[in-house]
């Protein structure tokens, strides 16, 4: 058995056989040609065939991985109509009076080139594309065809590297996974490869021979290894976690892209808790319809200063353009008594959870909260985000905060700086005296989010972190489940929306309860997602 | 001649896909449009120029239009800068 480890860039376990892909091998020669309008002419046809090939793998790539990730093939068209590299492969042609196979190989090492020699790593792999588009020109005009022979047999697809469009254009239905030499997590294959549900393994570095062409081998894409001629072992270790896998992608099948609805009709929306950029792809293949809650405590936990406003933005940004207008809840900073960081210095405390802590930092150091905020309202332009603050107990806290709010949208005007006008702000309710003033409440906000966990908390009066109080703790507690309807009435009743973000949302006993409340979301953990819409279409 | 200056505030600069955005904003235009870096100059119509700077986050670009829409083109384009990069 032979053990290679690289990088996974999606998650699941393959067992088959390797196929090396095999691309067409083309030698292009330089010949000499008399009729160089008439060599130009067939450039120009073979680039335009090009382009509408382009054009469906373009259409083709919208459905398999949605627009944001096919618009590498939209850039590949430019690429072949851009003036630059056209008049350099009629210039070859007219000047040195030669094939345009020839000009346009020279072409397109010498565009490659320049991105090679610049001194950015994003830009260098650009070099990639050019000979990717230029590839494509090159097998029209040669006849060979498009694409590669893929055996019929399913197979783990092996390579040095794929190029986007060849990754697209792959039988999905005959590739059990791709295992490739080179290759970054951030290349456009990666992504597609990620999107397209494929486990991959890419970086294997150039262990990964052409020699091991058609023996058997196993992805392991959660740990990023390839396992080749497996023992007895091993592969029965690995059909295990695939099974599993696969069980929890057949609930996805079955239930993907189904709505959140009883049988009686009743909808509610389903949502995905996260704590990371990086949750974000499980989000997507879990199929939830928007982030409920997004703790943006990493950014301040992570590091060992307070994040920048870019940092911040960067982040904001990305999630809202990954999940492509689908609603972000993002709550603001949340720390203090669990979740301690170094450098806010904060007193230790008798009583943390009833302590300094969340929106009580950002109301008293409103440095920092203006720098969130200030990152949220930019990043806002880039996607459906909305704002949620925790811990609220008073009517006042909510002016203080829209008053800050003001402030910072003032400020980015003056600046100069894009934001977005309306951001929809939401509270959490999470202490007994929001459910209790959750009317006057709902008059000052867009929506409700019940952070069940603090609310039991403080309900019950039972220190969640304390251990030997788990037999007193009961989330199904009468009180608890009596303050989220109060909470949801009153928010109906202001023609407001209501959803549960904590642990209960996930709570399969208490569905049925949540959905005769009338609540309009639950966001719970992205694994959970598909086995809470089972649920909700098994209810009345 | 029209002319505006932008510092790019996208953490990852003028990558493929803005660069692409660009590209097809700016062919909608019948003036000559220009993007400039440290005096280089590119047509922002040609996907390879746009690229080929290499811009990136924090650098300033200066943009120029000549001909007949170039105040409409000076405008949009700044709108594009604004909302994209």
């Amino acid at each position: 058995m032979i053990t290679l480890t690289g990088k996974s860039v999606f998650g699941g376990v393959s067992i088959g056989k390797l196929s090396f892909y095999k691309r067409n091998q083309k030698v292009i020669k330089r010949s000499h040609v008399d009729d160089v309008e008439a060599e130009c002419t067939r450039f120009q046809e073979a680039k335009a065939t090009a382009v509408s090939q382009l054009q469906e793998l373009y259409n083709k790539a919208i459905e398999d991985v949605g627009e944001a990730n096919a618009m590498i093939f939209e850039i590949h068209q430019m690429m072949l109509e851009d003036l630059d590299y056209i008049e350099s492969i009629e210039n070859i042609i007219r000047t040195q009076e030669v094939n345009a196979e020839f000009a346009v190989a020279t072409t397109a090492d010498n565009f490659a080139q320049m991105f090679a020699s610049m001194d950015d790593a994003y830009m260098q792999g650009r070099a990639a594309d050019v000979k990717d588009v230029s590839e494509r020109v090159l097998d029209i005009l040669c006849g060979v065809g498009e694409g590669v022979k893929q055996t019929d047999e399913l197979s783990i697809i092996a390579a040095d590297d794929l190029a986007p469009s060849e990754t697209v254009q792959l039988d999905k239905s005959k590739v059990l996974g791709f295992a490739t030499m080179y290759g970054s997590s951030n290349s456009h294959t990666a992504i597609l490869a990620r999107t397209m549900n494929i486990p991959a393994v890419i970086g294997l570095g150039e262990s990964l021979s052409p020699q091991y062409d058609g023996q058997m081998a196993v992805i392991d894409g959660f740990t990023g290894t390839l396992y080749i001629d497996p023992d007895e072992e091993t592969l029965a270790v690995m059909q295990e976690k695939r099974e599993k896998d696969l069980a929890q992608k057949a609930l996805l099948e079955q239930l993907k892209g189904k709505e959140n609805v009883t049988k009686s009709g009743q909808k509610i929306n389903v949502y995905a808790n996260i704590g990371n950029v990086s949750d974000v792809g499980a989000v997507l293949k879990n199929d939830a319809g928007g982030i409920g809650l997004f703790r943006s405590e990493f950014l301040y936990l992570e590091n060992d200063t307070l994040p920048t406003e870019e940092q911040q933005f960067s982040v904001y940004k990305q999630v809202a353009e990954n999940m492509a207008g689908k609603k972000v809840i993002i709550r603001t900073l949340d720390i203090g008594a669990d979740k301690q960081v170094d450098y806010f210095d904060l007193d230790k405390e008798e009583n943390p959870a009833l302590g300094y802590r969340a929106i009580r930092i950002c109301l008293t150091r409103t440095e920092i909260f203006k720098t969130q905020l200030r990152a949220l309202y930019r990043a806002a332009m880039f996607g459906n985000i909305s704002i949620m603050f925790p811990m609220i107990i008073s009517i006042k806290e909510i002016h203080k905060i829209k008053e800050i709010i003001a402030e910072v949208k003032e400020e980015l005007k003056a600046e100069g700086i894009p934001y977005k006008e309306d951001v929809e702000l939401g509270v959490m309710i999470e202490t007994p005296a929001s459910v209790m003033i959750s009317r006057e409440l709902a008059k000052e906000v867009d929506y409700f989010s019940v952070g069940t966990n603090d609310l039991t908390q403080y309900t019950l009066a039972i220190d969640r972190q304390n251990s030997k109080l788990d037999e007193f703790y009961d989330p199904h507690h009468p009180a608890v489940l009596a303050m989220i309807k109060m909470a949801a009435d009153n928010a109906h009743a202001e023609g407001k929306w209501i959803g549960i973000c904590g642990e209960l949302g996930a709570d399969l006993k208490l569905t049925e309860e949540f959905l005769k409340m009338g609540l309009d979301e639950l966001s719970v953990s992205p694994s959970m997602v598909l086995p809470l819409r089972k649920r909700i279409r098994e209810c009345e | 001649m029209k002319e505006f200056k932008y510092v790019i505030t996208d953490p990852e600069g003028i990558h493929a896909r803005p660069a692409g955005l660009l590209v097809k904003q700016a062919a909608g235009y019948k003036s000559d449009i220009k993007i400039g870096k440290n005096e280089k100059m590119a047509d922002a119509k040609r996907i390879f120029g746009v690229m080929g700077l290499g811009v990136k986050t924090g650098e300033e670009i200066v943009m120029t239009a000549e001909g007949e829409d170039e105040d409409t083109a000076i405008t949009e384009l700044e709108e594009f800068f604004k909302a994209n990069l």
